[in-house]
């Protein structure tokens, strides 16, 4: 059976406070023609990680909208969570050498998910790798199966993925956040785009007493400049190139650099990562290295609000949420052309790309001295998410896409 | 008041991006997808990508531009490609023909650069359009100025710019209404002069409601 999850409810008519009635009203118009129809939403986890979070949010409000609508959780042991997090790894591009074995737990698990999971909803919707095989004893031609991939397959480890193709191939089509992620399949790809709850504690509006109390917290001047980069402490994210950076813009602006992400005491590669950046701020009482508990999100809020330049120096990105999250509170943004950065982030119109650790540090001078420039991409950036990277878009793309399959049907 | 015998029916839009299998890493491979990718696709980086990206009102035209622009760092070209009118066109071969002429003749005109590589590659995606009825219609100048005000970008996007394709006319849905419906031909025309390209779609509606609202005070 499936688990029983708790979910956060904020209705619908929440939204139209900030996006307009019209909004809301035309989400039902669509969804009107799938009243009553059966969707099952499956991944393998039931809370941490972006997946869970979206789905917390997405299902209440596709029910609010009559939509007969349910999240499975599939279940594992450890070493198929051992397996999958090596196939995870390795579909994104690191070293990997598969045994037999691997894939033959990877089977098992699917199998005994398959006894016990319903699967029967007019439309099911498969979350990464994890749940791929559960398509196995697909009858032809009985419901709709989307694979909805959550991860960066541009440069995958081909044995992984000559393994997961085959069941990828099964499904009616496969979801990817950007063009550059997707494969060559015989389905039909579309675009799906990653989302944000603008009522989250991530994101909701904050009194500005609060950000105070939290830039007090750290020691960080609220009248000086302030850049902040917020992710998880990764070599990938290049906190170490965002200190060169910083470097670089101060010898040109008086300002302060906050770095700040999730603890890293139970991830030993986290933790040595951060060892590389306290050494590389050497002791710079400018630079602000913030181990925030479990991502703290009313704490990362009031950073993101409080910073002049938000960087997202990635070196490798699935979507960068991040900077959605940044534009969302109309922040200009530097980030690196990653993942799937340039769809957030269009180069001169929502704030500005950069190839190189003297790249982001030029276009952060370019901002501080031109800042209307700087105000302008971050209302243009909002408006950007606005449109398109918000929760209830994400609904709208479901409700597009369950139309468009029915209709095909 | 004037009551049209056909009314108005106000209908929503929303699009899914089909991702293609062309892609373009030079202006050399980017005429190639532009010769060969499908209609949906020309329409889908066009169209499309105006009413997504209404709020960019300095420079923003359509996909071929901007790309021409932030990744091949050829201005020139992006002016040239910025320039092109979806207006002018009632149909995607002949907007299809123009894109192809200017990305060629820059191709010809500089052929180091049609072979250079650009920094992030261009990915031809495709729109998939779903349509939902609003369950609204107007008869009246009254009724239909309600309309407009109550519909979401989505909607008065896809009366006031995909609708020149689907009418194969130079023309909107509004104006079409307008002249044919209300017999208003002066107002119509005032309505398709406003400028998609400088307006976002709330200035546009904005615009559209005072014409509305200075055409009522004539009654």
């Amino acid at each position: 059976m499936s688990e029983t999850l708790a979910l956060s409810r904020i209705p619908l008519d929440q939204y139209a406070e900030l996006l307009g009635a019209s909004e809301i009203e035309e989400l039902r118009a669509l969804a009107k023609p799938l009243r009553g129809r059966s969707i099952e939403m499956i991944n393998s986890t039931a809370v941490g990680g972006g997946v869970a979070e979206i789905l917390n949010r997405l299902v209440p409000l596709a029910e609010e909208l009559e939509i007969n609508i349910k999240w499975d959780v599939m279940k594992g042991g450890e070493d198929f969570f051992e397996v999958t997090k090596s196939f995870h790894n390795a579909l994104h591009g690191a070293p990997y050498h598969a045994s037999p074995k691997d894939f033959e737990i990877f089977l098992a698990y699917s199998e005994r998910n398959r006894a016990t999971l319903p699967l029967d909803a007019e439309f099911v919707v498969i979350h990464d790798p994890q749940p791929t095989g559960l398509i196995e004893t697909r009858p032809p031609g009985a419901n709709h199966w989307v694979w909805r991939c959550h991860i960066d397959l541009s440069h995958p480890n081909r044995t992984v993925w000559d393994f997961l193709e085959k069941f990828v191939s099964r499904y009616d089509c496969a979801l990817f956040s950007s063009p550059e992620f997707s494969r060559q399949l015989p389905i039909p790809q579309y675009l799906f785009y990653p989302a944000i709850d603008p009522l989250s504690e991530k994101n909701c509006d904050l009194d500005p007493q609060f950000v105070s109390q939290v830039l007090g917290r750290y020691q960080i001047d609220p009248q000086r400049t302030i850049l902040t980069q917020i992710s998880r402490f990764d070599r990938l994210k290049d906190p170490v190139g965002v200190i060169r950076a910083y470097r670089i813009v101060k010898r040109y602006f008086d300002c302060q650099l906050v770095l700040a992400g999730g603890s890293a005491s139970d991830d030993p590669e986290g933790a040595m990562v951060l060892k590389e950046v306290l050494r590389e701020a050497d002791c710079d009482p400018d630079i602000k290295v913030l181990e925030l508990p479990a991502w703290a999100p009313l704490e990362v809020n009031a950073l993101q609000r409080a910073a002049t330049v938000v960087i997202q120096k990635s070196l490798r990105e699935g979507f960068g949420l991040t900077v959605s999250e940044a534009l969302w509170k109309k922040k200009p943004v530097v980030a690196s052309a990653v993942g799937g950065i340039p769809v957030q982030i269009i180069h001169k119109h929502t704030g500005l790309l950069a190839h190189s650790v003297e790249g982001t540090a030029y276009q952060i001078r370019f901002l501080l001295s031109r800042p209307e420039i700087a105000t302008k991409l971050g209302e243009q950036g909002h408006q950007h998410v606005k449109e398109n990277f918000l929760i209830t878009q994400k609904l709208r793309r479901y409700l597009t896409l369950f139309l468009t399959l029915a209709r095909g049907s | 008041m004037n009551a049209a015998e056909t009314p108005f029916e106000f209908v929503t839009v929303s699009y899914l991006t089909r991702i293609g299998n062309q892609s373009a890493g030079t202006l050399a491979e980017l005429l190639t997808g532009l010769e060969h990718c499908s209609d949906a696709s020309i329409f889908h980086h066009t169209f499309q990508t105006l009413g997504s990206h209404h709020f960019l009102t300095d420079g923003f035209s359509n996909d071929f531009a901007q790309w021409a622009l932030s990744d091949t760092n050829r201005n020139d070209l992006a002016e040239q490609l910025a320039a092109l009118d979806i207006r002018d066109y009632v149909s995607i071969a002949a907007l299809r023909s123009d894109l192809c002429r200017v990305v060629g003749e820059y191709c010809a005109a500089y052929p180091n650069f049609a072979s250079q590589s650009a920094l992030e590659r261009f990915y031809f995606c495709e729109s998939v359009e779903v349509t939902a009825p609003l369950g609204r219609n107007a008869r009246t100048l009254d009724e239909f100025r309600e309309g407009i005000e109550h519909l979401s970008h989505s909607g008065f996007y896809f009366h006031f710019i995909s609708s020149r394709l689907r009418l194969q006319l130079r023309t909107n849905d509004f104006s079409h209404w307008l002249a044919d419906g209300l017999g208003l031909k002066s107002l119509a025309q005032s309505v398709d002069h406003i400028d998609i390209y400088t307006n976002t779609l709330d200035s546009a509606r904005a615009k559209l409601i005072r014409l509305i609202d200075r055409e009522g005070r004539k009654a």
